[in-house]
């Protein structure tokens, strides 16, 4: 076994170990605080592809943008020091029977799937992955539609946002 | 013999492969033994630094400071540490022990993790990743995680008061940092740090002064330093997030603190004051982490000197400060850097960087007049007659000849 695949591993375990406890947990600032964990440790998974740019997203826009908002709402909305009683609710056989029925179908994906067998390409020594990314965003060969229909999305929210916070003086 | 780190990296090597280890291990073991000398020589200047510190606020404040353990008081800090070593551990009653616990050693964990991505000489660096710009915004936002968990783990109004003024000022501050950190990166295409450090040929401080003078302004904020104080406000909620902190675990946030704000001056130096640039620097590698130290420390002294001349601000005042001022500033400022760099092109590096400075100056002119005819509506505003409270019986003749 190499070093890479003992990481892989123990990241694996973190992750998933993380994202069980965050569904246990019964208070709802440590289930944050595990979702942050399990957030992380994609992170890491992104690090271990080579992915160094996704690895930093991922730690910017979910640890250090979602995961804190969440934890500042669950902070100021619920008396978070109590138990928050049961964490199942009457539509639990439900969420299972879904669960069971995509991991299934994942799993039998993964089954089918050539994939495993292909070695990694070997990426060329001096390609700069986040030149290419951002040359291919904005390329009209590119994705310059999306990435413009997302910068539309993003500034529609944050009008939106700002009509919601307006003060009418009346 | 120039370069002694790569050379004992190189030695190291040729043994552990004598010895017959695995390639992939002996890999692992060097970056290892890398990050544990990184961290542990980052730690020891940290200790220095408690020294440093409190002998310029003395001088500040035109006291002596520690004079009394060592010459000048040079041991102080180590008493400090045994001091802190040996009191008592009080854990606050109803506090979530593991969470209280854990905060303190991510917070300084967080500084630490910091300096992997700053260049010590053209080829000392703990890791020269291609996004290490952002990579520096990422670590900032575990720092603030780990406020948060110590202000909500003490089970402390304060702390949680404190904790929650260092989010609004984290949040509305990473706005015109990560703006003003885009303009190095604008100007040296790319987010790699070495490569920042390789194209300043003339230092971006010359180039784009006010690009240096938001994210200066923007980093004391993150740093959470008076004048931005507001999260541990002695005056208004006692010691903030760290208030139930004793011993050795407060010692952890007092040393983070300092050790931030060296991190953050280092920083600074790469991105504007050029790195580890100097005389001679490309023939021996080593002169490269003296000269990053001394424009570090300089930008150190600069963060001291305002700290302690500076009174605290209120917190509206500075989140209108941020929204209302630097973020448009950061804003516009990048537009033009943008427009000018792409409208330079061909041109010599004097003439760039002739147009830049200007550039930037006419911004600076243009951004004080407008805040001379702000500040004199304000004043206006200000010396107005304001309405007293009167009872609603008052008679308006009454008031006649009153103040």
């Amino acid at each position: 076994m190499t070093v890479l695949q003992v990481i892989f591993l123990i990241t694996a375990v973190v992750t998933l170990g993380g994202a069980v406890m965050v569904v246990t947990a019964r208070n709802l600032i440590h289930a944050a605080l595990w979702l942050i964990l399990t957030l992380f440790g994609v992170a890491v998974l992104y690090g271990l592809l080579n992915a160094t740019f996704f690895t930093v997203i991922q730690v910017v826009i979910y640890i250090g943008a979602i995961a804190i908002l969440m934890i500042f709402a669950i902070m100021l909305t619920r008396r978070v020091k109590q138990e928050a009683g049961s964490s199942v609710n009457k539509g639990w056989w439900l969420a299972g029977l879904m669960s069971l029925v995509l991991f299934t179908a994942l799993v039998w994906m993964f089954s089918t799937w050539s994939g495993f067998q292909t070695t990694l390409p070997v990426m060329p020594a001096n390609v700069d992955t986040i030149k290419v990314l951002g040359t291919a965003l904005v390329s009209p060969n590119g994705y310059v539609i999306p990435f413009e229909i997302a910068s539309v999305l993003l500034m529609a929210a944050l009008i939106g946002a700002v009509v919601v916070a307006w003060e009418r003086k009346s | 013999m120039s370069d002694p780190v790569n050379s004992i990296a190189e030695w190291l090597r040729t043994i552990f492969s004598n010895w017959g280890l695995s390639e992939g291990l002996i890999t692992v073991i060097l970056a290892v033994l890398g990050v544990v000398i990184l961290a542990a020589f980052v730690l020891i200047i940290d200790i220095m630094l408690v020294w440093i510190e409190r002998k310029i606020v003395a001088r500040f404040q035109d006291r002596f400071g520690p004079n009394r353990v060592g010459p000048f008081g040079i041991i102080q800090p180590i008493a400090d540490v045994i001091k802190l070593l040996i009191k008592e551990d009080i854990m606050p009653n109803g506090a979530d022990k593991f969470i209280f616990n854990i905060a303190p050693i991510i917070a300084l964990a967080a500084v630490l993790l910091l300096w992997a991505v700053v260049p010590f000489a053209p080829t000392i660096i703990g890791a020269d990743i291609n996004v290490a710009v952002l990579y520096v915004v990422a670590i900032g936002s575990i720092g603030t995680l780990a406020i948060i968990m110590a202000g909500w783990a003490s089970n402390n109004k304060y702390a949680l008061l404190g904790a929650f003024r260092t989010v609004a000022l984290m949040i509305a501050y990473e706005v015109p940092m990560l703006i003003a950190l885009l303009v190095p990166v604008l100007l040296a295409r790319s987010m790699g740090m070495q490569t920042i450090v390789a194209a300043q040929s003339t230092w971006y401080i010359f180039v784009v002064p006010l690009a240096a003078v938001i994210l200066f302004i923007s980093s004391i904020a993150e740093l959470g330093r008076t004048p931005f104080d507001i999260s541990e406000a002695e005056s208004e909620i006692v010691a903030g997030f760290h208030i139930e902190y004793t011993g050795m675990k407060f010692g952890l946030f007092y040393a983070g603190e300092l050790l931030h704000a060296l991190t953050v001056s280092a920083l600074i130096s790469t991105l504007f004051l050029g790195g580890w640039r100097g005389p001679f620097v490309d023939q021996v590698p080593i002169l490269g982490p003296v000269y990053l130290f001394i424009k570090s420390f300089l930008v150190y002294y600069l963060i001291m000197w305002i700290r302690y001349s500076f009174p605290r601000v209120r917190i509206d005042q500075m989140l209108g400060f941020n929204w209302k001022f630097l973020t448009p500033l950061a804003l516009f400022l990048l537009i033009v850097v943008a427009i000018l760099d792409k409208l330079l092109v061909g041109t010599s590096q004097a003439v760039y960087v002739l147009v830049m400075l200007g550039a930037n100056l006419v911004i600076v002119w243009a951004t004080v007049l407008i805040l001379r005819a702000y500040a004199r509506v304000e004043r206006k505003r200000i010396g107005e007659e304001r309405p007293v409270a009167i009872s609603p019986d008052t008679e308006s003749s009454e008031l006649v000849g009153q103040e």
